[in-house]
């Protein structure tokens, strides 16, 4: 757990905050409800869905929790973020300082209090899921703490050495490599990010769709990364732009690889190839960072009407949800096993259902049909039901003999997951990989098999979350920047 | 941003640009393309590369206006900027001394061919060279492709031009005449298909490189899949060469229709 550094419980202030109500007061509180657009209009456009609590709101929830003597929701968050040191400063009203504890542990609490699963990791944990309520709306708050910081334009930068004027290199610009910058410029690094694509951001800018994740809000993280004297290198492909010869020759001595997923993963079912047939990785890159269907952009996109999404994921989530939104009049989820087994978050599940997205679980496509034109019309489903549990602990689903069924359709995207991207691996001797392609990398520093180059995040992880990602990125900075200190001492003491 | 040097029509829909890239200029191989995004609300497009100057810190790219985004590339100046250029992308050819390689390129595929045939020639190889295009005015860089080869064949649709047939009645006359190690072929993928039908008759190993859609060119969006071999795989990172014998060209030709 995280060093309780700038509120600890055994404050005055906060001894004086619990006994100022008591348990009962505070578990009497409803969980506060999250304002959303309305459903018929939110398809319409591309507006965030979900509205953010007003200060009252978030002041009330705050007092909901019990600032437990052994809080168990710091242990569901992967990155062990001082949940009830936040939440204790939203209730004093020092919304200031409760970003300020959020920013000691994760580099991006805006994104994370809109895209982390709460409902798996701390919420699950907090101590009224045991007295039978709601738990605190722990992500809710952890986004208006940092909305309200960049709201009021007074972001503090984190506390940062002078620069040691070594350099650093990073590839990629997700969450993982932007965590990993912002950990290495506060130890006084100069650090270089190299994005392949055009925008920074990686799957926060081509992947979550900007009805669940504005684009603004990763800005706001990248400018203060730029203003921290991070620099971005769009359009650099590491390991063909440039080798990682180069980079050592350019005076790099450490290199963090966060290339993310890769690959789209199909099916290899027939028809797959049918024109009308594609990933989710390329339908959601091409809406969201091609801006395909906006006026003045070029980038265009097949607007299906029928449209089938296969997969229980989010990105599943935010394709049948992109497909309202870009006028397909039927969307379908295709899942092979049931609601209660969907990776996706509830609230995405919710919102899909909300918007009109209808449900086929318990179905499993086995082809795709075409039309004389190579394009696709029809999907042909195979009815599954749930045996034992697999490996997973997951009920696996088996097909249900001849039960299949036809439904017309225009538009499939593939969301059934994503290989690492071979990229890397394939241009840079001396990494290792394991059989499914992700780097092999220490489980305690995240270095990689060839020294000094450290990885985390997709590309480590095979498909895992923003919160994850973010972790890898400070734990690589640390065992990183430890080594880097180190030699340096060694060759000052020579 | 990409500044453009030069800037030259070949013909009406072909122009040739140099542009300012010094990291892709020295790091590009024969075979690799790049991802070009003309202005800040463009497409991503992929185009191969034809030429690069290492010391200049330029390349060169040759561009048929076939739809709203290359014709945008095509309008633009000496002066202006391309607004991305990304590269080099895909695997460079495999170049090695095979004996006798037969390039076969058709109309702007000529362009990519060059590094290639170029670079055959260097590795020792008996180099020929067959140009084709549907007339005169379409078949480019021929002075350059004479340079590096032994012998150029050029065949036009209307016999406006060296010789009145198809890149294939070039490249059966030679095969006939003479052993062939490899043919290399880019072009329309059509042309591409019958190349292959015709050498795989010969039995004549061949590769071609493949020009599908993509999106961001660098193995995450799987709009390039192509299936080789009965395999699927994906043109921006496994190609764009392949076995031009394991490619099913007539899926590939289906899926390269625009979006309408």
């Amino acid at each position: 757990m995280n060093a309780d550094t700038i509120s600890p419980r055994d404050a005055q202030w906060r001894e004086e905050l619990r006994k100022s109500r008591t348990a009962k007061e505070r578990t009497s509180i409803p969980r506060v409800r999250m304002g959303e657009l309305p459903p018929d209009y939110r398809i319409t456009c591309n507006e965030e869905v979900n509205r953010g609590l007003s200060m009252e709101e978030a002041v009330t929830e705050a007092q909901r929790c019990l600032d437990c003597p052994d809080p168990q929701c710091v242990t569901g968050c992967p990155v062990n973020i001082n949940i009830p040191g936040f939440i204790k400063n939203l209730e004093r009203g020092n919304f200031h300082d409760a970003a300020v504890v959020l920013k000691e542990t994760s580099a991006l609490p805006a994104v994370c209090g809109r895209v982390c699963p709460q409902e798996r990791q701390c919420e699950s944990k907090c101590i009224y899921n045991k007295m039978k309520r709601e738990p605190v709306a722990i992500g809710y708050l952890e986004r208006f703490a940092a909305d309200t910081e960049r709201i009021s334009g007074e972001i503090t930068a984190p506390s940062r050495m002078s620069g040691n004027g070594r350099k650093v290199a990073v590839v990629g610009s997700g969450p993982a490599s932007l965590s990993f910058a912002g950990e290495m410029a506060r130890r006084g690094y100069d650090v270089h990010v190299f994005e392949a694509l055009h925008e920074i951001g990686g799957v926060l800018k081509y992947g979550i769709p900007e009805f669940r994740l504005p684009n603004e809000v990763v800005d706001v993280e990248i400018r203060a990364l730029s203003e921290m004297g991070v620099k971005f290198m769009t359009d650099c492909v590491v390991g063909k732009t440039l080798g990682y010869e180069d980079l050592v020759q350019q005076g790099f001595e450490g290199l963090f690889v966060a290339s993310g997923a890769g690959l789209p993963r199909f099916m290899g079912i027939p028809g797959e190839n049918l024109v009308g047939v594609m990933s989710s990785n390329e339908y959601l890159t091409r809406v969201n960072l091609m801006g395909a269907g906006r006026p003045g952009w070029s980038t265009p996109v097949i607007r299906g009407k029928r449209v089938a999404v296969i997969g229980g994921g989010n990105t599943a989530m935010d394709s049948c949800r992109t497909a309202r939104r870009m006028g397909a009049e039927e969307v379908y989820i295709v899942y092979r096993r049931g609601e209660a087994e969907m990776p996706a978050r509830v609230e995405e599940v919710r919102h899909a259902k909300e918007e009109g997205v209808q449900f086929l679980t318990l179905f499993n496509p086995v082809e795709y049909l075409g039309d004389e034109n190579g394009r696709i019309r029809a999907m042909r489903l195979q009815r599954m039901e749930l045996g034992e549990a697999d490996a997973s602990g997951r009920r696996s689903p088996v097909p249900v003999e001849g039960d299949i069924r036809e439904i017309g359709i225009d538009q499939v995207i593939v969301s059934v997951g994503v290989s690492p991207n071979p990229l890397i691996p394939a241009s840079v001797p001396g990494l290792e990989v394991t059989r499914r392609g992700t780097l092999i990398v220490d489980d305690d520093t995240l270095e990689t098999t060839l020294p000094m180059v450290f990885a985390g995040g997709d590309i480590v992880r095979g498909g895992a979350t923003v919160i994850l990602a973010m972790g890898d990125g400070r734990k690589a900075a640390a065992a990183m920047a430890a080594k880097l200190d180190n030699k340096h001492e060694l060759a000052i003491s020579k | 941003m990409n500044k453009i040097l030069e800037k030259e029509y070949f013909s009406e829909k072909v122009a040739r640009l140099v542009v300012e890239a010094p990291l892709i200029a020295r790091a590009r191989k024969p075979g690799h393309f790049v991802i070009v995004i003309c202005d800040e609300k463009g497409e991503r497009i992929p185009l191969t590369i034809a030429d690069a100057d290492d010391v200049r810190g330029t390349i060169t790219l040759i561009v048929q206006a076939v739809g709203d985004s290359t014709a945008a590339i095509c309008a633009k100046n000496a002066g202006d900027c391309l607004h991305d250029v990304v590269g080099p992308l895909g695997r460079a050819t495999a170049i090695g001394h095979y004996g006798t390689v037969v390039c076969c390129g058709g109309g702007v595929g000529v362009a990519p061919l060059l590094p290639i045939l170029k670079a055959m020639k260097a590795a020792g190889n008996r180099v020929v060279s067959i140009i084709a295009a549907r007339s005169k005015d379409l078949i480019i860089l021929e002075d350059e492709v004479r340079a590096h080869s032994d012998e150029v064949v050029i065949m036009t649709d209307d016999g406006s031009y060296g010789r009145k047939g198809l890149v294939t009645n070039g490249l059966e006359e030679v095969m006939q005449r003479e052993h062939v190690d490899l043919v290399c072929t880019i072009g329309p993928a059509v042309m591409m298909k019958f190349v292959s039908l015709l050498t795989r008759k010969y039995d004549v190993p061949t590769i071609c490189s493949l020009n599908t859609i993509m999106v961001d060119g660098t193995g995450m969006c799987g709009a390039c899949r192509v299936t080789v071999g009965g395999k699927m795989r994906f043109v921006c990172v496994d190609g764009p060469e392949f076995d031009a014998h394991q490619v099913d060209f007539d899926e590939m030709i289906l899926r390269l229709k625009p979006i309408d």
